[in-house]
């Protein structure tokens, strides 16, 4: 009991979902977890999205969510039993014993405050430092958490500093306190890959300094190997494994498990760019509508028919505005694009039906790219209706041969959006991007929203298909695993210009640049001691830092 | 099978606005007169059985004139509802799909209209012009569709963003299916709710109008134009004018309870159903 911090038994929790023309009904999302979290040490919480994580990391501050309610089970804190404690000590136990990092930190801070007026305002609350002592301690904490000006940063509002920087501030305020226990709900998903492992570094530097237990909860394994002592297990609210992050790494024994572990287990063997050139982009250079500045400088890529090209690069690199200027939504102020051996004029207005229906597109996020009021029929109906000319019957039944080429039921042509689970809805949108018989689609961050089981199988399904239909994909994403796994050629991005470009062997070779370096080091490996040996060994620091 | 539970007051709502409805849809099968017909020699008489709601200031049946009054009351504002929205909504999506200069000149000649208090702007019309039904249904319509404009515009520039919008324009699709199959299926939530909104002030606004005396002329009848003939019997104890008046009260009040409901409805959290 003494050593232990946080002891939790048989936890169950409850939620009220509300299905559609029917009655409320109260339905069980964890069911009955048992875990410890010793002084000092981390526990990380892993799981796919809706597998309880964040619910059961909210429950150790007896707080749950919207209409989520602890129905069940104990959990004692420092030794108390806080599912039966006055409310008065639940909220002194509240950003005081137990405190919380979020997902992000911009949507967390209050823009109109300065920072360390926000940092220090709980300890300050709970009477746990004056004002003046708080803010020394602030300022310790964004120097142990290696922030820029840690004496004035304090003052700046959160837009004032970068995103990366925002998720260690907020690491300092739930730290300033003194907590025994900090809950960090995924807090580098948000960033870009250069940005995470700076952070990632800073946060498992201040756990060891300060001496906190920490619950670290993510869906990425290869990230919580880096910071935890055990590992948990979830999913769909049920304790998968739950052992020390040595033996899940290294000796799962749960299948689950192991396909998290060896996720990303695609082979593609690369091809080398032979055939005509299906794309071809030459010296692009672009701009926003009424900006002053080029996001896209003298960018030239070629792309062969029926290979991939992944370019990748941080947010804000120019990877998407490539591909607005490809689809015509953005008209380049100069270069040309070449399109199957012909011109491609600039404007989307002005291009020919047939090089619109050649060149589709599919999106990051599937549930915004359908229209929620049409069903699936309607949905990848309208691209053969609108191109084909097909109707009716035909219609329907090309759309049954689609589903079945994405690998869904027949069952689900009447279904709308809303009743398709995240990777059925991608798929949806792959087989709309397909039913207009394209020589080159573009993808857009098409996995990065998806469960990393999920995006697999969406990334095993493009493969299959470009087989078969000997489509070209120009496959944008900041994910390098999926780069590894996919990709024949590779555009690597940074501030507009092209950093380096080639065959995937010759790019994934080195010698490297010390950007190309920096991007390929920063993807977390599944193994321990990862995170010091990259920071080691680091020639360029992040541009978010 | 689908459960809904209709709260009391929308229960209200709607058995007073199917009975107004019924009423205005079956006047000449429910009025014992004409509107017209002078059925008494006495004036402002009480309520008999003969004559339910007595007569008026000429000796005329005023539960007759009440029936048909509702009748052309209900009639016109629903016309220059549709018109409204047909014209507010499309010119609204169209300004939304289509941005720069067809956006910036609907938007400005809109809110010239609307810097003008629009009674003003309908008297000033109605003065110069014939006053016909039609006119009057076009008159109120294309001043409340500045409004319906303003409201179909801000919905759709925040659907035209959309991936699923874009994904349209990519494929190639002309503005009408981006407007009535893209945004319009989305739109429809919140534009039907401020249908039974503007329904109201539609009826309040020809009520106002035919009061002032530029509305339904007589012998015609109608809810505001009841009020005005029988206003001169309330300085002698005489009650006639109250009645459509509270008519036009129950009328705006239900209709309001509806629309209310009708919100609250489609603006919950639900799937794509709905």
């Amino acid at each position: 009991m003494v050593d232990s911090l946080i002891k939790v038994r048989g936890l169950t929790i409850g939620a009220t979902v509300y299905p559609a023309n029917e009655k409320p009904k109260d339905i069980e999302i964890v069911h009955g977890i048992d875990f410890d979290v010793a002084h000092g040490k981390v526990l990380g919480l892993i799981g796919e999205s809706g597998a309880g994580k964040s619910t059961v990391g909210l429950s150790t501050m007896a707080y749950g969510r919207g209409g989520v309610r602890i129905t069940g089970g104990e959990i004692w804190v420092n030794g108390r039993d806080i599912l039966h404690t006055p409310i008065k000590d639940i909220r002194n136990l509240r950003g005081n014993e137990v405190t919380y990092v979020s997902q992000s930190a911009a949507a967390s801070f209050n823009p109109a405050k300065p920072i360390m007026e926000q940092v220090i305002e709980a300890s300050v609350h709970h009477g746990k430092y004056s004002k003046a002592d708080a803010e020394d301690r602030a300022t310790d904490l964004f120097n142990q958490l290696g922030l820029p000006d840690p004496e004035t940063i304090g003052k700046r509002y959160p837009h004032q500093v970068s995103g990366g920087q925002l998720q260690r501030c907020m690491t300092a305020l739930a730290l300033c306190p003194g907590p025994d226990l900090v809950i960090f709900d995924e807090p580098t998903t948000a960033l870009d890959v250069t940005t995470q492992i700076d952070v990632l570094a800073a946060i498992k530097r201040a756990i060891k300094e300060t001496g906190v237990a920490a619950l670290y909860i993510t869906h990425d394994l290869a990230v919580v190997a880096q910071v935890s002592d055990d590992i948990m297990v979830l999913k769909m609210g049920d304790m998968i494994e739950y052992g020390s992050t040595n033996q899940i790494i290294n000796t799962p024994r749960e299948d689950y498990t192991r396909a998290l572990v060896s996720v990303r287990s695609i082979q593609h063997s690369e091809q080398s760019p032979e055939g005509d050139a299906v794309l071809t982009c030459t010296n692009i250079t672009a701009r926003y509508r009424g900006t002053k500045f080029d996001v896209l400088h003298d960018v030239s890529v070629e792309l062969f028919s029926g290979q991939t090209l992944a370019v990748v690069g941080e947010s804000g690199s120019g990877k998407s505005t490539l591909a607005r200027v490809i689809t015509g939504l953005l008209p380049p102020r100069d270069g040309t694009i070449m399109f199957d051996g012909r011109k491609l004029s600039a404007d989307l207005a002005s291009r020919t039906r047939e090089d619109v229906r050649e060149l589709q597109m599919i999106y990051q996020m599937a549930d915004v790219a359908m229209n929620p009021r049409q069903t699936v029929n309607t949905i990848i109906g309208r691209p053969l209706e609108f191109y084909f000319g097909l109707r009716g019957a035909k219609k329907r039944d090309r759309v049954l041969e689609l589903l079945d080429e994405i690998e869904m039921g027949k069952d689900y042509i009447d279904r709308y959006p809303a009743e398709l689970s995240g990777g059925q809805k991608q798929r949806v949108c792959i087989a709309r991007a397909l039913a207009a018989k394209p020589k080159l689609i573009i993808c857009d961050e098409v996995t990065s929203a998806l469960d990393p089981l999920v995006a697999d199988g969406i990334l095993k399904l493009l493969l299959n298909l470009q087989k078969i239909e000997n489509v070209a994909y120009l496959f944008i994403t900041h994910d390098l695993a999926t780069v590894k796994a996919i990709a024949d050629s590779i555009a690597v991005m940074y501030q507009g210009r092209v950093k380096r470009y080639g065959s995937k062997s010759k790019v994934l070779t080195p010698p490297f640049d010390d950007y190309t370096d920096l991007l390929l080091s920063s993807v977390p490996k599944m193994q321990l001691g990862w995170l010091e040996n990259v920071l080691a060994h680091r020639k360029m620091e992040s541009a978010g830092n | 099978m689908m459960v809904i539970r209709i709260p009391f007051v929308t229960l209200f709502g709607l058995f007073f606005t199917a009975l107004f409805f019924l009423v205005a849809i079956f006047a000449p099968l429910i009025a014992p007169y004409s509107y017209d017909e002078v059925v008494s020699n006495g004036f402002w008489e009480p309520a008999t059985s003969e004559f339910l709601l007595g007569t008026d200031g000429i000796g005329r049946d005023l539960l007759s004139r009440m029936i048909y009054g509702l009748r052309t009351t209900i009639w016109i504002a629903t016309l220059a509802t549709l018109l409204s929205f047909t014209t507010g909504s499309v010119l609204g999506f169209l300004a939304a799909v289509m941005g720069g200069w067809v956006d910036q000149a609907l938007s400005r000649f809109v809110d010239l209209m609307m810097s003008i208090p629009s009674l003003i702007f309908a008297l000033v019309i109605l003065s110069i012009t014939p006053i016909t039904i039609t006119i009057l249904i076009v008159v109120m319509g294309l001043l409340d569709a500045t409004r319906v404009y303003r409201l179909a515009r801000a919905v759709a520039v925040d659907i035209n963003v959309m991936d699923y919008v874009e994904a349209a324009k990519l494929r190639g699709e002309r503005n009408g299916w981006i407007v009535f199959r893209e945004i319009l299926p989305n739109a429809l939530s919140p534009l039907v709710a401020e249908m039974g909104l503007r329904f109201i002030f539609a009826i309040l606004f020809i009520s106002t109008l035919s009061f002032l005396g530029l509305g339904i002329q007589p012998p015609q009848a109608d809810l505001g134009g009841l009020v005005k003939e029988n206003a001169e019997g309330l300085t002698y104890g005489i009650g006639a004018a109250l009645y459509p008046a509270m008519t036009i009260a129950v009328l705006a009040i239900s209709v309001n309870l509806v629309a209310d409901w009708v919100l609250s409805r489609t603006s919950s959290l639900k799937g794509g159903r709905g």
